[in-house]
């Protein structure tokens, strides 16, 4: 059997199991059942892109009859979509697991249950699709059923908020993504991929179905400005799904940009990269910069989720550029540094998504200010969110510093091309994305340290417990893969060569022959790092220090109340909260990024009334952006308001006029 | 033969840093204090400091984590490591390959990472405070420091340390604007990084002033002495750092003979003696900045970088 039949057979199992759990869903083992049964089918896909990717299959298609009756419904499987298959499943793996534990919480099992399998299929159909109508069939899908499961605790006020935002968003970026594809497809309307492939359009059809796949993915991705509904919708979910949402989901959109600035759109223009480089180097700043103002934990996870976009799509935005002016090898750095942040990002979030469960359902609390202490009732849950922490804030030896590293390098690359704009535009992309890197250490420095860290600060985070054992088990498993893909870089980066040979004429050289497992992207006198041996240099120097001061000097441990320069305060209100920790940040960023004003209210000596802050910060991309769609279509609902009170009369009048203006209209068209 | 002579250089660097350390804070100091007339404490202070730190019991807080006891550990080995992989008195470091300049980089942003954390564990409000403007400076001087990385990666051709050393002894160098701004904003950077005067007073423990020693103020004991021991690790590996590459003089290349070491060790003690008088004779001329200006002063180096970058993307010969 070839491998896109079982990948297709498969997601047609999980469709049949979003069927049944409509009937089982609300029994009692019926959750057990349906995670147990979504985690042995995207096991079984994770085990068909494995096939297709390692085996070095030739790319095979299938046309199903179903979907529009002339043309079918036509799958393919190549490399890249191998790629995507795998990653995808490996986090849909990991969410089922958690999800056998982490579902026993649910309080409305038949609002998730049913579309979880449903939400999965779809993901999967989008990466396997080889004509418009079956991708957007698909995307469209995948969109409804995540929007019914971000709706699966509907009551909650923000909630509904945040389904609106989502629905009307996703809907734009389908819209978007239609009229990519009618582009391409030109007034033959041929639907298919391999003949939009054929197809040579114009350069400025082609710049704009670009601009179009970019709004499209980008808004499904989380682009700013179009990430609006990302942190809203993404926390609102129960935490397997905001963990499929953030780490999974997102990829899916970067596909649906691979595929078409790589693959479907020919040879690409110069300026195409000017574009996706700015809006990457942008949306990776303003990402995190939002994260650091967030007080949510899931929301601030939501937030970092854009930024890592960013740093993805300067990766890809980079492998553009040099493609456009024919350097393969430096474009097949660049995008594998970009395919392996989508895989190392989808890791390291999902495992951060998990844990923000695990605090969620031993605690109730998303709010981290009514959190602190959790390391001691939940010191397992605080390893693994540690290490999901420290991989995303690219520290070395785990796998987010060898993607961002990747993307350095690429950015070293680029004085060749010969373009004055890119000149200018790739050192300040460069500075963005250190920045952010930067950036995002800080943000989960509080991130941790406020939650984890400290003293409890309300009675909940006392009396927190750890996590069950289903969690836990994908949390280590994740945590685990984020040390190992840190390790030994180079056969994830052999993984992406054939995917990515095929989209930019060339690959990162062989990693896997390279002595003592070092990554070397061009040669070892230009740059290498080597994971494994830091990671070994790390742990020996500190079991060497600790070997020797315990030997040697004193290992004695004496238990006492804290110093704090003599006056320790007992209340744990005088800790740092999340606020006070990024106010230095925001004092620093704010004023420039979020217009922030902060006004001091100190009363006079012997006024006996308290001292006031008030910090005043504007969303300046909603405000800016959205703000003026919003109130220009409230303004016109409003106008458009008095045509429902009208009388008999009136109404048939207005039917009439229109009708005589259409009769018009067709009787003076040329 | 070769590589029993290349290991015994990569260990012997190794170890040597982590001597010199104490003594590098120990002669600041004594110079410091001289420039103020008084007498400073010996010269061997620091070392007296570690051992009996050392022999102390450690007194940790109630509220104290796992963490908090791991650290020190995992803040010392990174810093040592990062400290190791740059050429001291030889170029030729067997393990330089394993971790280029950005990797050293981010392995003291991994210390700074869970150094912050250290400070938050106990959930005392210095420890917060102390975390909380060390993430904020950090937020600008790393990303200088990638800049300053950027623009000698791109004039040397590499990012590794051993390549970008060779490359600047050699005569293809020639005087270039990028490298004098890479080279200012490097110091400003180390004197960020190492919470010297302006930006941090080591030797207060004035909460309106203090940084890092609000993140360790909960430290006793051998925890304490790792946590002084790394942080003079990292004023040595930033003298280091500038030392070979902004004056490469003396440094014996590979396969050179013993002699040849020698003076590259002579060199080098010679180097680290002219940065520690020149740091100390600075410290004493400038007050100590307001918290809110260290962003400003930080920002100097993050934009020289910057155009330091630009310059080398603009034209190949500046």
């Amino acid at each position: 059997m070839s491998a896109l039949a079982w990948l297709l057979g498969c997601d047609a199992a999980l469709l049949a199991l979003s069927l049944a759990a409509i009937v089982i869903g609300s029994r009692g083992r019926g959750g057990f059942f349906v995670y147990s049964a979504a985690l042995a089918l995207c096991l079984g896909l994770l085990a068909g892109g494995a096939f297709q990717l390692l085996g070095r299959q030739a790319p095979e298609a299938i046309v199903l009859p179903l979907g529009l009756p002339w043309i079918g419904a036509n799958f393919r499987l190549d490399a890249l979509s191998a790629v995507f298959v795998m990653i995808v499943n490996l986090g849909a793996a990991a969410a089922s697991l958690y999800g056998i534990g982490y579902g026993r919480h649910e309080r409305d099992p038949e609002r998730v249950l049913p579309f979880l399998p449903g939400f999965l299929a779809g993901m999967n159909l989008v990466l396997l699709a080889d004509d418009a109508y079956t991708f957007l069939f698909s995307w469209e899908f995948m969109s409804l059923t995540s929007w019914a499961l971000v709706m699966a605790h509907h009551r909650e006020s923000d909630n509904q908020r945040a389904g609106y935002v989502y629905i009307v968003m996703a809907s734009f970026g389908t819209l978007a993504l239609l009229l990519a594809f009618g582009l391409l497809a030109g007034a033959g309307g041929a639907y298919t991929f391999q003949a939009m492939r054929a197809a040579s359009p114009t350069a400025g059809v082609a710049g704009l179905a670009l601009m179009l796949a970019l709004v499209g993915a980008g808004s499904k991705a989380g682009l700013v400005p179009l990430h609006v509904w990302l942190p809203l919708a993404h926390p609102a979910a129960p935490s397997h799904v905001s963990a499929l949402m953030s780490g999974v989901m997102t990829k899916v959109a970067v596909y649906g940009f691979v595929r078409f600035a790589f693959d479907l759109l020919g040879p690409p223009a110069w300026w195409w990269s000017i574009v996706v480089l700015t809006l990457g180097g942008i949306t990776a700043v303003m990402g995190v910069l939002y994260a650091l103002m967030q007080h949510d934990l899931k929301r601030l996870l939501a937030y970092h989720t854009v930024e890592n976009i960013g740093i993805i799509h300067i990766g890809l935005g980079l492998a553009l550029a040099f493609k456009a002016f024919g350097i393969p090898s430096a474009a097949a750095l660049a995008l594998t540094a970009g395919l392996l942040h989508v895989f190392n990002h989808s890791v390291f979030k999902s495992l951060l998504f998990f844990g923000a469960g695990a605090v969620l359902t031993a605690t109730g609390e998303r709010d981290m200010e009514h959190l602190g202490g959790l390391i001691h009732p939940m010191p397992l849950t605080a390893l693994v969110f540690l290490v999901g922490c420290a991989a995303i804030s690219a520290l070395p030896p785990f796998n987010g510093f060898v993607s961002e590293w990747l993307t350095f390098q690429a950015i070293l690359l680029s004085p060749q091309l010969p373009s004055w704009g890119l000149k200018l535009l790739v050192p300040a992309v460069g500075a963005l994305l250190a920045l952010s890197a930067a950036l995002a250490a800080a943000c989960f420095v509080k991130a941790f340290g406020v939650t984890f860290l400290g003293r409890p600060r309300t009675d909940v985070a006392t009396g927190a417990v750890e996590t069950d054992r289903f969690s836990l088990t994908a949390m280590f498993a994740f945590a685990a893969l984020c040390l190992i893909a840190g390790v030994f870089p180079g056969f994830f980066i052999d993984l992406l060569a054939s995917a990515v040979k095929s989209l930019v004429g060339d690959r990162m050289p062989v990693q896997r022959g390279i002595e003592w497992l070092s990554i070397v992207p061009i040669a070892e006198s230009r740059s290498s790092y080597n994971g494994l041996l830091v990671f070994l240099f790390i742990t020996a120097s500190a079991s060497l220090a600790s070997v020797a001061i315990h030997r040697l000097a004193s290992d004695v441990v004496r238990k006492a109340p804290a110093w704090d320069c003599g006056f320790p305060e007992p209340s744990p209100a005088t800790q740092y909260t999340a606020e006070s920790f990024g106010e230095p940040i925001r004092r620093v960023y704010g004023a420039f990024a979020f217009s922030a004003r902060e006004r001091v209210d100190m009363p006079a000596p012997g006024e006996m009334r308290p001292a006031r802050i008030d910090v005043e910060m504007h969303d300046l991309v909603w405000e800016f952006f959205y703000q003026p769609v919003v109130d220009a279509v409230a303004f016109f609902a409003r106008r458009l308001n008095a045509l429902q009170f009208l009388t008999i009369r009136q109404y048939l009048s207005v039917v009439f006029a229109a009708l005589v203006t259409l009769l018009l209209v067709l009787a003076s068209w040329p | 033969m070769a590589l029993i002579g290349d290991l015994s250089i990569q260990f012997s660097q190794m170890f040597l840093v982590l001597l010199l350390a104490p003594l590098l804070t120990g002669f600041v100091r004594q110079v410091k204090a001289r420039l103020l007339r008084r007498r400073g404490p010996p010269l061997l202070q620091p070392y007296r400091d570690l051992i009996r730190l050392c022999r102390k019991e450690a007194v940790i807080a109630h509220s104290a984590s796992w963490l908090f006891r791991f650290v020190p550990y995992l803040v010392f080995a990174a810093t040592w490591v990062a400290a190791a992989l740059i050429p001291t008195f030889a170029a030729g470091l067997l393990f330089s390959w394993s971790a280029d300049l950005i990797a050293i980089i981010a392995l003291l942003g991994a210390a700074r990472f869970f150094l912050a954390l250290a400070g938050m564990d106990v959930g005392t409000s210095f420890g917060g405070l102390g975390s909380s403007r060390e993430a904020m400076f950090a937020t600008l001087a790393e990303p200088a420091m990638i800049m300053i990385v950027f623009s000698l990666a791109l004039v040397a051709g590499s990012t590794q340390l051993s390549t970008v050393a060779a490359f600047m002894t050699s005569p293809a160098v020639g005087l270039r604007v990028s490298l004098g701004l890479a080279l200012i904003a490097l110091i400003i950077v180390a004197i960020a990084e190492n919470g010297r005067i302006p930006v941090d007073n080591p030797a207060t423990h004035l909460e309106l002033t203090m940084v890092h020693e609000a993140m360790v103020l909960e430290y006793s004991g051998r925890h304490l002495a790792l946590l002084e021991l790394a942080s003079s690790l990292k004023l040595l590996l930033y003298v280091s750092l500038i030392a070979c590459i902004f004056t490469p003089w003396g440094i014996a290349h590979v396969g050179k003979g013993f002699s040849l070491h020698a003076i590259g060790l002579v060199a080098y003690v010679g180097k680290l003696a002219v940065a520690g008088m020149l740091l100390a004779l600075f410290e004493t001329t400038i007050a100590k900045m307001r918290v809110f200006r260290v962003p400003d002063f930080v920002g100097v180096a993050f934009m020289l970088g910057f155009l330091a970058v630009l310059l080398r993307f603009v034209s190949g010969s500046l």
